[in-house]
């Protein structure tokens, strides 16, 4: 029998290999049924008896995996997911008739959504229904799964998933299922690789007795040749050892391959994403967004909380340079009470910088905040979308008012020096024309100004490509003012993190990439790979 | 007699109402739900809550009724609450979705 490749999308990175294990389905009906009565009790006593054995289950695992269980349970307990059994209880259906239909309506609920993450809950829905239909039917659903299995099947349940031990080396291919359920976020942080959408699996009776997932590449090939076999240990092997690589250098400062110092910085919203976090992994903060202070809607937030939570960082940060944005409110972060409801083109409109200029009395209050924090680490201000000098000379001034405010009251504070970020085509061709103290390039913007194309929108996604020369071309001439007026430039898009781009960026001259957390041993490895 | 009674002492509390715009990464899903319901359970008051100022509401004491609403992420939700305690729960509520639901 010949090989089958199926081809689907990676939900879980990583490669496994292993013997097939089908995910079987059970429809066992129930024997007999009972009168109304009975059969509202026997339905009570499965609910009942699903969310204890749920209960049981979450005493056994930690973190996310209970979170899941959690939301099961509280599905479970409200009387609003069995109401529609009920009624069909009462009119004389079976118990285990009227749960699977009433599941069904909720879970196509699920199905119809727009959201890919709400359709993905549906597989949470048919692990609760199966629960309880067990309990109904007196069967046992879950079937013993070796760990090192490939599992495979429709789609896999987060009960099934947690009931096999994955540090045996398993993986899943599914033939429907989604990177956005729950077994995916399961998958990904215990490290099992897993492919989904790989289609209609195709063997009728027996199935294949070997797989091969790649869940980089989101392919599976069952009962695999020797030699495909053979090539893929091969990759598994290497793999295994560029991981162990990877986690090695994730503490260690980034150097190309000729040596040269790369300076890898992180981009955080709230103090909370740096709470488990090494700042040795790291040569300081290169983008901390402030948005996240001013959502929400208990109004806008006053001086003191702002300078809390700047401290908190800067303190984390251990002397390490801090770049804080000012608030980049506008375009698709519309901020109420602040941003301006209703313009035609919000991307074009008063956002960033204008808007702060706009509303003074808002971004005065930051910028106290800010001289404050800064006496407590080495604190930078970056303001966004700057498109011509007399913005920075306006904030300047205005950070200059405020710094001197400050002083006279008595109160500890310092002048953060003031830079720009480079997210306007005019800036960057421009640079030279700023006083700014630093560039920090935001290629994300950069990219969709330059090649009048956002990335949200799917039928002109493909034009917005951060790799463009063009782009390219906007950074080298960023990065050539920066050298020229003896000032830096940095990176903090989603560009610096896309290691596909590393070697471009470099190129042009950049010594210094802004990236999340997640994404800094990925680019320090990348960036030993690469010649300056 | 009994109806109009009934009436009188559910107008003694005007519904108080609020939006808040959802911050987290993807919405009211699983585990915000649980949390906005777990939190509303603790206030006698009736709290509702809906993608839009004239409704239509949904119980926020249900994570069955509250994930039916499929709110995602960017929406403004709209709360109102009725009851002897309603200004706590409305200040609670609007702190859980301002707070991102502790997911920042």
């Amino acid at each position: 029998m010949g090989e089958i490749h199926l081809t689907g999308h990676p939900a879980s990175p990583g490669l496994a290999i292993g013997p097939v294990a089908v995910l079987t389905t059970e429809v066992a009906g129930r024997a007999e049924k009972g009168d109304p009565a009975q059969e509202a009790a026997a339905l009570k006593a499965a609910i009942e008896g699903a969310a204890a054995e749920l209960a049981d289950l979450i005493a056994t695992v930690h973190g996310e995996a209970a979170e899941i269980l959690e939301f099961q349970v509280a599905m479970l307990g409200d009387d609003a997911l069995a109401e529609g059994a009920y009624e069909a209880v009462a009119g004389g259906t079976a118990a285990d008739e009227a749960w699977r239909a009433a599941l069904e309506a909720e879970i196509s609920g699920y199905r119809a959504a727009d959201e890919e993450y709400f359709r993905a809950r549906a597989a949470d829905l048919v692990d609760i229904r199966d629960r309880v239909l067990a309990g109904l039917n007196g069967a046992n659903t879950i079937s013993e799964i070796s760990g090192d299995s490939i599992v495979t099947g429709d789609d896999i349940s987060p009960s099934t998933f947690l009931a096999v031990d994955w540090t045996r080396g398993g993986a899943i291919a599914l033939a429907s299922g989604s990177p956005s359920s729950h077994v995916a976020m399961l998958a990904r942080s215990r490290g099992a690789p897993m492919v989904v959408g790989l289609g209609p699996l195709p063997w009728n009776g027996q199935p294949p007795s070997l797989a091969l997932v790649d869940g980089d590449a989101g392919t599976v090939i069952f009962d695999p040749q020797p030699e495909t076999r053979r090539l893929f240990e091969h990759r598994m092997a290497a793999a295994t050892a560029a991981q162990i690589a990877v986690d090695a250098g994730r503490l260690k400062p980034a150097l190309t391959a000729d040596g040269k110092r790369i300076a890898v910085m992180l981009n955080v919203a709230a103090p909370e994403e740096l709470a488990s976090l090494d700042p040795a992994i790291c040569d300081g903060i290169g983008l901390v967004r402030t948005e996240f202070l001013f959502e929400g809607s208990r109004g806008l937030p006053g001086e003191d909380a702002q300078y809390q939570v700047y401290r908190r960082i800067l303190e984390w940060a251990e002397e390490r340079p801090v770049t804080i944005r000012t608030l980049d409110a506008g375009g698709d972060k519309p901020i109420p009470g602040v941003t301006v409801d209703g313009e035609r083109n919000p991307f074009l409109g008063l956002r960033g910088i204008r808007l702060s200029l706009a509303r003074p009395e808002v971004f005065r209050v930051q910028l106290r905040a800010l001289c404050r924090a800064a006496v407590h680490g080495t604190l930078k201000v970056m303001l966004p979308m700057v498109a011509v000098p007399s913005e920075l000379d306006r904030a300047n001034a205005m950070l200059g008012a405020e710094f001197a405010a400050l002083s006279a009251e008595g109160i500890a504070c310092a002048r953060p020096p003031l830079g720009i970020m480079v997210e306007v085509p005019s800036a960057a061709l421009c640079a030279d024309d700023f006083d700014a103290a630093f560039y920090s390039i935001g290629s994300n913007d950069l990219t969709q100004y330059t090649m009048a194309a956002a990335r949200d929108i799917g039928a002109v996604a493909d034009l917005n490509d951060a790799g463009h020369p063009a782009v390219l071309a906007l950074i080298a001439r960023t990065v050539e003012a920066g050298l020229k007026r003896g000032v830096e430039v940095s990176l903090c898009g989603d560009a610096a993190a896309d290691t596909r781009l590393t070697n471009a960026l470099l190129a042009t001259g950049l010594t210094i990439l802004s990236v999340s957390p997640i994404a800094v041993a990925r680019l320090k490895a990348a960036i030993a790979g690469v010649t300056a | 007699m009994h109806d109009a009674n009934a009436n009188r002492a559910a107008q003694s509390f005007a519904p108080l109402t609020a939006s808040a715009v959802l911050v987290n990464p993807v919405g009211l899903h699983a585990r915000p739900s649980v949390k906005l319901t777990q939190l509303a359970k603790g206030f006698t008051a009736k709290i509702e809550i809906a993608l839009a100022a004239e409704g239509p509401w949904t119980d926020a004491k249900s994570p069955v009724k509250v994930m039916r609403v499929k709110a995602p992420q960017g929406a403004t939700l709209h709360f109102r609450v009725n009851g002897p305690d309603a200004e706590a729960a409305l200040a609670a509520m609007l702190a859980l979705v301002h707070d991102g639901f502790g997911e920042a």
